[in-house]
């Protein structure tokens, strides 16, 4: 078996890990870092976004093989102490009920405002739009990332 | 109610809460969790020496937020500030807590007085001690956050005073404070666990590791009625990472069959657990694994359920849950009738977290870990189910991606100790997607038919009849309104019996009911040409709930959200282009009425936003309270919306989110709350909201496009889909 190489949230990582394995599950069960979250599996639901050279992908559906080398962040690794703007945004709007999306919806937020530091309603929706939140917390979502898109400007 | 000095210094108060509130009461009744309606439990405060406050919430967090909002009543009490306070979630304890359960909208109404009670009364101990100390009165003395003050102007902090409290008795008949003293209560506060979600934190049950943990995928009939004939494991043992391969199923069966209200599911087929070092070794091993099924009874599919229900509506086999005078004579003698059908499919819980539970059978005990709405009742199962002493069962539980009524049941608690207790290893069953969604125990279908007879511009009679898979609405809900307003009012039910595992889905039946009542009320308003508000006004005139004690309903509060939900809605007088549909419901002991603002765009009719008004009582928590109700709202309007699962012989014709569509970002209507404010005990918000969302947006749909909604899903009439949007995959 390959190794493969990844840098995850700064640090290198050497893995002997098999190649087909999902960057989900590499994260989860191989790194401990369980705060990327696995809720379909098949990239419809967007608890598992994490970023990929700053892209927000979908974890579960990419392999091990296909990251060789590159460098992904997690929640975890968005800012040392929870102080990004997004997180500190969420914070502030108290967004969660069971939590368990937000991880991925922080995600999402944060690499969709970096590379749209001013978007309009219609652009946050249609950024969010791919994370499900059976809670339905989709009222505070907007508003966390309005409020971001504030801080960061 | 009891205290203990802790070796380590300071004072854990505990609190046998209901015999604290209830004196007369010597002996808990056995507790039956399938009522889902609790009365009790007991709570923790620990105050350390240096004044830290420890508040233990013994109730399970699927997100309804009692986490928060239970621990701030006892904080008030208590009088400590909030942001001095630590809360853990309590574990499973029989002995000092009792109904630890999630479910019913009830832990904040059953709640109440004893979380307040247990706050004072640790309060006074507390002045009790340093008046001792002082040498002065109790009375004489004031508490501001956690600082006791003597009528000098000395002061000793809680943590300073918590060692001589802790030895002294437990005083009776505190004083509790006036809502209008509250400074923790009514304010918001954030969900204690934020700091944790944002920044990814180990917290749910598929986070929990524990060292040499293995994983558990289990290969399960892939068709409600078949049962496992026989399996080919070769491919999957040779496979990277696998530890074992094994068949579980029958300690689970022999339980259930013998003891039915356990919970859990009665199947008679066999599973397949497939043990592996990871979690995706599990899953991918499982794939290999070549199972053949046989048909062991019925393979039902949709059409039948149609068949079957339709059938019950039409025969004459119904259980009576209530009849007012005599409907049949009143539709006799009724200038005009109408009477129309409603249909809902089954509907799966989709909790995003899906299920897993944790394990470790050794000789000496069993340690259960995980997301479990029912803890006491699950453990147990286990303790029957292994044949060991309940004392032998440790059962922690984690915080919930969701709940909604499917981890009420636990099957995954039992499906998790057979591995267990079979391999001897600390293990974890992980569902996958598919496995959550169709080995689920969905919201059963069901059809109401409701007839209602006119005469003399009256609504004289009115029958209720539901069909529905496996069982029926229960308990009060046959006397919800409009019971009491019609002379001449009947509630039948009938169900048939389905192999396909049915049970309770946030807010139970009234889940459905809300929309079909308040359609037919609107298409009632309309055949008698009255206005749709003021014939819920009038109805409600003439209910004397006093008469009755079946009904828990008040009109007047009922009158008041309905006459702001208007005002704050502008209802009657909004622009144009907005289409108004209005609901008024209650259930799960909280009034409600909605407006939902419809528009049309691309020809389309979307729903824009949902005006909401809630009389809970006092609101502990303002900001949860808010996120609850928004969320209900949400959650109602996306299942009515697009909530569609049925079966082709057996089978799911859903397996994930490809193919079962839940509401999202764009779809999401703007919910605007208004609370009407009053001095009333609290009562819970995770389901209120739910049930009357649909019937509002349907009302608004009537508006919008002149056509009535008899069906959900409302996408089942092809003018309301909305073209697919390509889903943004990253």
């Amino acid at each position: 078996m390959p190794t493969y190489q990844l840098k995850v949230n700064g640090t290198s990582k050497s893995l002997d890990v098999a190649s087909d394995t999902p960057l989900l599950w590499v994260l989860r069960d191989h790194l401990d870092l369980v705060g990327t979250k696995y809720g379909c599996g098949i990239g419809q639901c967007g608890a598992c976004t994490v970023h990929v050279e700053g892209t927000a992908v979908r974890s579960c559906s990419l392999t091990l093989e296909q990251l060789d080398g590159k460098s992904i962040t997690t929640i975890e690794g968005l800012s040392e102490f929870g102080e990004h703007p997004v997180q500190q945004a969420w914070k502030e709007a108290d967004v969660p009920q069971c939590g368990y999306c937000q991880a991925g919806q922080i995600m999402t937020a944060s690499a969709f405002l970096d590379n749209n530091p001013n978007p309009t309603e219609e652009e946050i929706k249609n950024a969010m739009h791919g994370n499900i939140c059976r809670c339905g917390t989709y009222n505070r979502i907007y508003k966390a990332v309005e409020k971001a898109a504030d801080q960061m400007n | 109610m009891r205290t203990t000095g802790l070796a380590s210094g300071g004072m854990l108060i505990g609190f046998n809460l209901f015999q604290a509130c209830k004196p007369e009461v010597k002996l808990k009744p056995p507790v039956d969790l399938s009522k889902l309606d609790y009365k009790d439990f007991n709570a923790f405060i620990k105050i350390a020496e240096n004044g830290v406050v420890t508040i233990f919430s013994p109730n399970p967090e699927i997100g309804q937020g009692v986490k928060t909002s239970m621990p701030m009543i006892i904080a008030e009490e208590l009088d400590v500030a909030w942001k001095n306070v630590h809360v853990v979630q309590g574990k499973l304890d029989t002995e000092n807590y009792t109904r630890q359960v999630a479910g019913g909208s009830q832990s904040i109404r059953h709640g109440w007085d004893a979380l307040r009670q247990s706050g004072a009364t640790a309060k006074q101990m507390l002045v009790n001690a340093a008046a001792a100390r002082w040498g002065v009165n109790a009375s004489d003395c004031s508490v501001s956050e956690g600082v006791i003050t003597s009528p000098s102007g000395e002061t000793l902090g809680y943590g300073e005073v918590v060692a001589e409290a802790s030895q002294l008795e437990v005083p009776e008949d505190v004083e509790l404070k006036k809502p209008s003293e509250y400074s923790i209560i009514g304010k918001g506060a954030q969900n204690v666990d934020i700091d944790e979600i944002i920044t990814g934190k180990p917290l749910f049950g598929l986070d929990y590791k524990k060292d040499g943990m293995v994983y558990a995928a289990v290969v399960r009939p892939p068709a409600f009625g078949q049962k496992l004939l026989s399996f080919d494991s070769s491919k999957a043992k040779e496979m990277p990472g696998v530890i074992d391969i094994i068949t579980i199923g029958e300690k689970a069966r022999k339980l259930i069959a013998a003891q039915p209200n356990i919970g859990g599911i009665l199947s008679s087929s066999n599973k397949v657990a497939v043990i592996a070092e990871t979690t995706w070794q599990a899953f991918k091993a499982k794939e290999a694994i070549e199972a053949e099924w046989e048909d062991d009874v019925r393979m039902e599919s949709t059409a039948d359920h149609d068949t079957e229900l339709n059938a019950l509506l039409d025969g004459n086999e119904f259980n009576t849950m209530r009849e007012d005078g005599n409907v049949n004579k009143a539709f006799d003698e009724a200038d005009e009738i109408l009477e129309r059908t409603y249909e809902a499919p089954f509907l799966p819980h989709n909790c995003m977290e899906p299920m897993n539970f944790f394990a470790e059978v050794t000789d000496e005990r069993v340690h259960l870990v995980g997301p479990i709405q029912t803890p006491e009742w699950k453990a147990g199962a286990v303790a029957a189910m292994l044949d060991r002493q309940p004392e032998e069962i440790a059962l922690e539980m984690t915080r919930m991606g969701g709940g909604f009524g499917r981890r009420l049941y636990g099957d995954f608690v039992l499906e998790v100790a057979e591995i267990s207790d079979k391999i001897r290893k600390p293990v974890k069953v992980v569902y996958t997607r598919e496995d959550d969604m169709n080995d689920g125990i969905y919201r059963m279908a069901l059809k109401y038919r409701i007839k209602a007879g006119i005469k003399d511009g009256q609504i004289t009679a009115y029958h209720l009849k539901e069909a529905a898979v496996n069982s029926n609405m229960y308990g009060l809900i046959p006397n919800f309104f409009p019971a009491g307003a019609i002379e001449n009012y009947k509630v039948d039910t009938a169900a048939y019996k389905s192999n396909i595992t049915t049970g309770a889905w946030r807010a139970p039946y009234t889940n459905f009911l809300a929309y079909a009542e308040q359609s037919f009320f609107d298409e009632l308003a309309e055949l008698m040409d009255v206005d749709k508000v003021q014939m819920r006004l009038d109805l409600l005139k003439k209910v004397d709930a006093d008469a009755d004690e079946r009904i828990q309903y008040s009109p007047e509060r009922m009158t008041k959200v309905i006459e702001t939900a208007v005002e704050k809605s502008g209802l009657g007088r909004q622009p144009s282009n907005v289409y108004q549909g209005f609901v008024n419901y209650y259930c799960h002991n909280s009034h409600v009425a909605e407006v939902a603002d419809v528009e049309i765009e691309n020809g389309i009719p979307v729903v824009k936003k949902i005006t909401c008004v809630v009389d809970c009582g006092i609101v502990v928590n303002p900001l949860g309270a808010l996120n609850q109700i928004e969320g209900g709202v949400i959650d109602g309007v996306g299942h009515s919306m697009y909530g569609d699962y049925g079966f082709a012989d057996g089978k799911p014709l859903a397996t994930n989110f490809d193919r079962y569509r839940l509401i999202r970002m764009k779809e999401a209507p703007k919910v605007e709350t208004h609370f009407i404010k009053n001095e009333l005990s609290p009562t819970g918000l995770g389901e209120p909201t739910l049930p009357p969302a649909g019937g509002a947006v349907a009302n608004a749909f009537k508006a919008a496009t002149g056509k009535r909604m008899y069906q959900q899903p409302f996408t089942k009439n092809p003018e309301l889909l909305q073209p697919r949007e390509k889903e943004i995959i990253g």
